[in-house]
Parts: structure tokens; sequence; C-alpha cells
């Protein structure tokens, strides 16, 4: 047998599978998505009709808010925890990232206790201000729960960045007179920028496309997994949850593509 | 060349440093550097010389009751970026988010200066270092002798009074190295700052330094001009580290060594029963049998070409590393005599 077909013959595998798992039920999605009333006009509507456009935004919206928040959050936790040596940090870690094994359903449950009608939040404010703050069953929880959900994730992409980080970089740039603040902005940031996009790319991508989490908080939050359930479940309409599902997919590709190409320079000069 | 006479004096004062698991970096050391002055740090690795350099650099604190003092002034509790202090690192530390012209000229952006003087003194710092052509490439594109050259530029960009470099050499290849290191030195001495340079290389520390502090198990084991300490090197371990040594240990009788091949007169030194003496392989003279105060057999001989590496045995109680001019003919097992004239034996102190 030759190398070549070797080579081929190893593939094998790895094509039945993606033929079975992935292309043929894409292609069946992208088809159903035009089989109906409307056929292929099926697929503007997720951006003519006003509902669906709405909960295109605010998905999208949500995903954007939790990565920029998440990203802030888990550089400052990542870079500290990186840094410093000290007792219990080793139980720290393992606490911020203990979530990772979480499915959402736990993660949105977590909030509930929270922030739900009976929760630590809202027991807090009706004794020091007479009235309960509730927010749970909202997007606001969502958001929570997502941030929650992204940054143990974040938390270990962004510690393995600043560990590969040459401590003779900033050293330098202190020699030559940069503030703290400085030496972040012109050194560490710029090198962790691959980090950035990676882990953010992660989180955003989960933020879109979450399930559990909304589902337990509540069936009326509008996002876009949400809608895509309730109209296939409920209004077992599936052409337009086919199409809203490829549109999902869609959509997140091309921020995510969007986002690499307009850090790629950014990341490309940081080596 | 604008930046002559920037340099500043640097005085440190029983400066030890022990680090919080309790190791013990650098014994308490006093030390002062000239204005101007090229001082080398010399020593094996962990030896201390790049703590020290880091307690002049401003990024280690040294122990209490230790003092930093740059012309006279307590730096000790000042950070590293209001010492003014230009800085090369061993990885050169280059930023690879910046090009070439933007990384020399980053303490000068830092320091408010404005664009135009900016570009005019990178312009003059790539024509002295040798990259005029490379401004606008990004590190990743430089060799490693472009790195160190812009590495360097960075550094006195910033017109520092005192330039630090750590073991900037290192990471090149040996033949680049060499060049380097005279580029290296026509540039310190043109500069005029203070430069205080680490190294474990004894080659570089030569030619580089005006003075050379030789250290070991982070203790200061000589200060000295070059030819200081290498002909007259205080102890065993200097007398090894720098150079090639013969250390021999004999009776001292009557002015003169009693050595299994001979009598060997030397200059100074009381009658005893055991002293350590240096004698360095290129001040032994090859001689024919019989001649000579001493006489051995060879054990081998190695042509390097300038010249050869002669062993021979029995002159002294070790073989005798011997630096022969490369025109003579010897080979092994010839009976030969050994020339030695008395200034060339170093009588160093016993170790206990």
């Amino acid at each position: 047998m030759s190398q070549k077909s070797f080579v081929w013959l190893c593939l094998l595998p790895l094509a039945v599978v993606t033929t079975a798992f992935f292309l043929l039920p894409m292609a069946r999605l992208v088809v159903a998505g035009a089989e109906g009333p409307h056929g292929l006009a099926g697929y503007l509507a997720i951006l003519t009709e006003s509902r669906y456009r709405a909960t295109l935004i605010n998905t999208v919206l949500l995903a954007a808010a939790t990565t920029v928040v998440t990203l802030i959050v888990a550089t400052i936790a990542g870079m500290f925890l990186q840094r410093h040596r000290f007792p219990g940090r080793a139980v720290l870690i393992a606490m911020l990232t203990f979530p990772l094994a979480f499915p959402g359903v736990v993660v949105g449950f977590m909030i509930i206790l929270l922030a739900g009608r009976q929760g630590l939040i809202g027991d807090l404010s009706n004794r020091i201000f007479g009235e309960k703050f509730v927010f749970a069953y909202s997007i606001y929880g969502l958001f929570l729960g997502y941030l929650y959900f992204s940054i143990p994730r974040v938390i270990l992409t962004i510690m393995a960045a600043v560990q590969k980080l040459d401590v003779g970089l900033e050293e330098a740039a202190r020699s030559l007179g940069a503030s703290p603040w400085a030496v972040q902005r012109d050194v560490v940031l710029p090198a962790l920028a691959p980090a950035f996009v990676a882990s953010g790319a992660i989180a955003f991508a989960t933020a879109m496309g979450a399930f559990g989490t909304a589902f337990t908080l509540a069936t009326n939050i509008d996002v876009l997994p949400m809608l895509i359930y309730t109209e296939f479940t409920l209004a077992a309409n599936f052409a337009t949850s086919a199409a809203l599902s490829v549109g999902l997919g869609l959509i997140t590709w091309l921020i995510l593509a969007l986002a690499r190409t307009f850090s790629g320079s950014a990341v490309a000069a940081a080596g | 060349m604008s930046t002559a006479g920037h340099g500043a004096a640097v005085r440190i004062e029983s400066c030890g440093k022990t680090f919080a698991d309790g190791t013990r970096a650098l014994d308490p050391a006093t030390l002062d550097i000239a204005r101007g002055e090229t001082l080398v740090l010399l020593g094996p690795s962990g030896c201390g010389k790049t703590t020290m350099l880091r307690i002049i650099a401003g990024l280690e604190l040294p122990d209490t009751g230790g003092k930093v003092l740059f012309d006279g002034k307590d730096m000790t509790l000042v950070p590293i970026e209001r010492r003014n202090v230009g800085m090369v690192f061993q990885s050169y530390a280059l930023f690879p988010n910046m090009t070439v012209a933007d990384n020399i000229a980053y303490g000068l952006k830092i320091r408010g200066v404005a664009r135009g003087e900016r570009a005019a003194r990178v312009a003059e710092l790539v024509t002295l270092t040798n990259i005029t052509g490379l401004e606008n490439r990004r590190i990743d594109q430089l060799s490693g002798g472009q790195r160190q050259r812009v590495a360097l530029a960075r550094a006195v960009a910033i017109r520092p009074g005192i330039l630090l470099l750590d073991e900037p050499l290192t990471a090149l290849d040996a033949a680049l190295r060499d060049r380097l290191r005279g580029e290296l030195n026509r540039l310190l001495r043109a500069l005029g700052i203070t430069t205080i340079y680490v190294t474990h290389d004894q080659a570089e520390a030569m030619e580089l330094g005006d003075r050379i502090v030789v250290m070991r198990k982070g203790a200061i084991a000589q200060i000295g001009t070059p030819r200081e300490v290498y002909f007259a090197p205080k102890d065993r371990f200097v007398a090894e580290f720098i150079g090639a040594a013969n250390i021999i240990e004999a009776p001292i009788e009557n002015g003169a060594m009693i050595l299994p091949g001979g009598r060997l007169p030397i200059d100074s030194g009381a009658t005893t029963a055991n002293a350590t003496v240096m004698i360095r392989p290129e001040t032994i003279r090859v001689a024919d049998a019989g001649a000579g105060q001493l006489s051995g057999t060879v054990d081998s001989v190695s042509f390097i070409g300038d010249r050869q590496r002669i062993v021979v045995s029995g002159a002294s109680g070790k073989p005798l590393n011997v630096d022969a001019p490369n025109t003579i003919r010897a080979k092994v097992g010839d009976r030969v005599g050994l020339s030695i004239t008395a200034d060339a034996v170093r009588l160093l102190p016993s170790e206990p």
C-alpha cells in the first residue's frame, strides 16, 4: 500500500462520521428552513420579522456583553492568580474553575438561588430596603448565569497565556520609564491578544447558543435558542425553527470571523 | 556623540539579597563604580552577578541595610522606571507588537518627546548600531545579531545615566559573538556611559571591562583590572576561572619549590611545607632535555593552529599544561626540559 492510500484509509472514519453526523443533518436543516409556506424567504424572516429581529439583536448584545465582562474579570483574576503565590491559591483556582463541569440547568438553578424570588439578594434587599430585588428570571439573570459559565473557561486560557509571558518584556518597558499602566497597555495586553481572541470566541459562541440556563430561568426570555425551542416544540413550526437555527450558526460564525480579522493584525504583530 | 558625559557614578553599600524562601543570593557587598567606567561582573552561574545587576537596576530590593547610590543620591527605594537606567536583557525582551523603530523610540515616547525629535534620535541610533534599513521590520523578522543591536539602541536611546547589560551576547553563536564584542567595545567607549556588564565569559570580561569583579557563591572574590585578575589572581578560584592555570602544591625551601622534576626558583615565599602556586600555560617554555629548571615527559600534544597545548608529566605532582609555539616539534614520550621564570610563578594563599 502506498503512503498516500494509507493516509486516505486513515481519513475514512473521519469522513464517514463527518458525513453522517454533520454534513447530512446540516444539509437537511438548511433544506427544512426553505420548506415553509414562504420558501427561501423564510430565511429572510429572521431579519424582516420584527419579533425575530429584536430577539436576534438581544442575543448578540447579551453575548457581546458577556464576552467583554468575562474577559475583563477573567484577565484581572487570571493575571493575579498566575503571578502571585499565597496560601489558599490552589483552593481558589479549584473553586473558580469548579463550574466547568456544571450543565446550564445547574447554573440556572444557582442564579435562582441567588437572585430568585426566595434568593439571597432578594432576602437581603428586603431586610435593608424593604423591597425584594428579583432579577433571576430576566435577561439580567441570564447574563449573570453566562458570566458564571464563561469565566472559568476564559480564566484558564488567560492563566496559560500569562505564564508564557516573558517577564523581561515588562522589566524592559519599566526600565525605559513606563508606568505600571503603560506597561499593561503597551506590553502585557498586546501580548495577551491571541488569548483574548481565542477565549473570547468561546465565551461569545457559548452565550449565543446556550439553552439550558435560559430554559431553567424562564421560558419567555428573548434569546434565539429559546425562540427556536418555542417555534419547534410549541408552535411545531419546523421550517422557521430550522431557518432560525441556520441563522444563529451563520451569524455567530460571521461575528467571530469579523472579530478575528479585526484583531488579526494585532495578533500577528504580537507574534 | 551627544550621549557622552551622561554617566552617573554608582555606589552600592552593603547590598545583600536573601530571597523569600531563605536562599542567600548575594552576601552584603560594597562596590564603587566611577562615572563612565565599564565594570564587568564575572562569575559562574549562581554566583550572584545577575542579582547584583538587578539591585542596581531597581528590579530587586536589597536586604535591609543595603543602599544604592547614583552620584551620591540614595536610589534604594526609587523604582526602576524613575532611575533612568538603560537595560539590555539576555533574551533582548524586544516588544513583538512594535517595529524596530517603535522599539527604539519607546522610552522617548513614554517621556513625551515630540515625534520629530524621536525620529531624529532613532535615525541617529540605527546608524550608530549599524541597523540602518531595518526600521520598519517586525522583531520576528530579525536575526539574533540584529535583535541584539536593536536592544542596545533601545536602551541607550533614553540617554541613560547607567547602562546595564545582562549577558547580552550569550544567545549568539561564537563567531557573531566575537564580532559583536568588538563592536560593543567601540560603542561603549564612544558613548562614555557608566556601564555594568554581566557575563560568565572571561574573554568578554577581559576585552570590555575597565575593571572586573570576579564573583563566587554570592560573594566578591576579587576586583581588579583585567591584567590584575589575570596575572595576580587573589586565590585559586580566580586563577582557575580566568584563563587556563596550572595549580601546583609543593613545599618551598630556600626560595625554590621542590618538585619531582627539579627545583623551581620563585620570587617570594618563606620556607613552608605546603605552598600553592599558579603558573599560566603560556609562561612555560619547552626546552631540550636537561635544559630549564624542570624536566618531564610529553604526555600529549594537541595542535590548535596558532599554538599547541603540550601536557608534560613528571615535572610536578600532576601533569603541567604548556602552551607552546606551533613550530616546536614534540611527540608523546619525549623527554623535555621546562623553563619557567621566577616572576611567572604566582604564590596563592593555601585553601583551608
